[in-house]
């Protein structure tokens, strides 16, 4: 047969085509379950590096099951009793595209040499693509504890160094409550001025502000919740910051 | 198009011959420092030497393979479409290994990102594929494929090497310059510190260089005339 006739052509290209994407399905699947594991010890890693907890990922399964002790599932500031999946397997990215009264976020509450803290995590845009976070509050619901974060695909040097201790590390004992008026942690240019602010990078604006965003949005749902635990530990104080916020906001 | 293959008498496995075909791509051959292919990559990956290492392995065995695969198909592939062919043998190679990497070394397939992706766009194997795959027996062409990619992987070690000793004082992830060397700004001890130069790609591009100018330094028919 004439290999250079035009049916042969195209019977070859068909024939290839149809066996390399037979190939490659088959591959895809039969490495599925183990790329899985890896991204799900690799969510359980980040998951507990918010709470100081360092770990390998190999090491990342029994770690998590040994500090988080409950996992809830939290809609517009409520637990969500008999949710439809459990809190872990939440996907987040698509959560966060609903509006806040319906969307259902995990919690985690973790422990800590008899601490208890609950961690939240979050996910936003950044400048070329995805960015997320874990954030860990004190029992209090309202003191920063630990932040980690994460990138798709930031500008390595700008952007890129929201995942470094150097920013996240400025998160640790900020406030996310003024009183009992939720204000988020704003991601600012120059120096902080108050317990709801951090630096941002500079040469990242676009990040910085993605993250402040996602801070805020994330956040957002679970602040009743917060507040009952809050409450439950210490009275919320009416102080003069609580009054000046509400004028301010008026 | 790929008949005019010398029919000799059958020769070893490794024959003189063939051994010439897996050791010239270190030396009088070598991808990257003589046919200057697949710069781009040993820029972007060779900071660490765990990864270079991931990365030479990786495109070892596409060259390999793809070649192999490409010789024995040799004679039924239309020639209007090879090129399109190599590509599909190519790219659907660099998927499997993309998959293989994320499933068991899932912290060096995610410093290697996009590069195993890019794979694919690697002059070296679409060079030998052309060059040699098409006009060889699948033995050869497979011989040819190992010794083009330890060629490949050989340089990026020697550039990762360098670049990770000096720029991070590590090799392989260990620390192999002894701590209390390092200068310490505050009690003023010590005389060391690494050179951040060799972190970044430019250094990689004199490393490369200086590799080259060795070599030519020792091999002067290698000196362009």
């Amino acid at each position: 047969m004439d290999i250079n006739s035009n049916k042969y052509t195209y019977l070859f290209s068909i024939v290839m085509v149809v066996i390399v994407a037979a190939m490659l399905s088959y591959a895809a699947i039969a490495l599925k379950p183990a790329q899985d594991a890896n991204i799900e010890l690799e969510k359980k890693q980040e998951i507990l590096s918010s709470i100081n907890v360092v770990v390998e990922r190999d090491a990342a399964g029994p770690a998590f099951d040994q500090y988080i002790k409950q996992s809830l599932v939290i809609r517009n500031g409520k637990i969500v009793e008999n949710p439809t999946q459990p809190a872990f397997n939440i996907d987040l990215a698509a959560a966060v595209s609903q509006p806040l009264e319906t969307r259902e976020v995990p919690l985690y509450v973790a422990n800590v040499d008899g601490k208890e803290f609950y961690i939240i995590p979050m996910r936003g845009k950044g400048l070329w693509g995805p960015v997320w976070g874990n954030l860990s509050l004190e029992k209090d619901g309202n003191t920063v504890f630990g932040a980690s974060f994460g990138h798709k695909g930031e500008t390595p040097g700008l952007g890129a160094e929201i995942a470094t201790s150097l920013f996240s590390g400025q998160f640790v004992g900020k406030k996310i409550l003024n009183g009992s008026n939720f204000v988020s942690i704003a991601v600012v240019k120059g120096k902080t001025s108050s317990a709801h602010e951090v630096q941002g990078i500079s040469g990242g604006t676009i990040t910085s502000v993605g993250v402040q965003s996602m801070i805020q949005d994330c956040l957002a749902p679970y602040i009743d919740y917060l507040k009952t635990v809050g409450s439950a530990v210490a009275p919320a104080p009416v102080s003069a910051d609580t009054l000046t916020a509400e004028v301010s906001s008026l | 198009m790929s008949s005019n293959e010398q029919s000799k008498p059958k020769s070893g496995l490794f024959s003189k011959e063939n051994r010439k075909l897996l050791s010239d791509p270190f030396n009088m051959q070598n991808p990257v420092t003589v046919q200057v292919l697949g710069i781009c990559s040993s820029l972007a990956i060779t900071v660490k030497l765990q990864p270079a290492i991931v990365m030479g392995v990786s495109v070892l065995a596409v060259t390999a393979f793809s070649n192999l695969i490409t010789s024995l198909l040799r004679n039924l592939i239309p020639n209007r479409i090879r090129i399109i062919v190599q590509l599909v043998v190519v790219a659907a190679l660099v998927i499997v290994v993309d998959q293989i990497l994320k499933a068991y070394v899932y912290d060096v397939s995610k410093q290697l990102s996009v590069f195993v992706g890019l794979i694919i766009t690697n002059c070296i194997l679409m060079g030998r594929i052309e060059a040699f795959a098409l006009g060889n027996t699948p033995w050869k062409s497979f011989l040819d494929g190992i010794g083009n990619g330890a060629g490949y992987a050989a340089v990026l070690i020697v550039i990762a090497f360098i670049r990770e000793l000096l720029g991070s004082g590590q090799l392989y992830g260990y620390q192999v310059v002894p701590t209390d060397w390092y200068l310490n700004p505050e009690t003023g001890t010590g005389f060391y510190s690494n050179n951040g130069m060799m972190l970044l790609p430019p250094m990689a591009l004199i490393v490369v260089a200086v590799i080259i100018w060795v070599q030519r330094g020792k091999f002067k028919d290698l000196i362009e005339k």
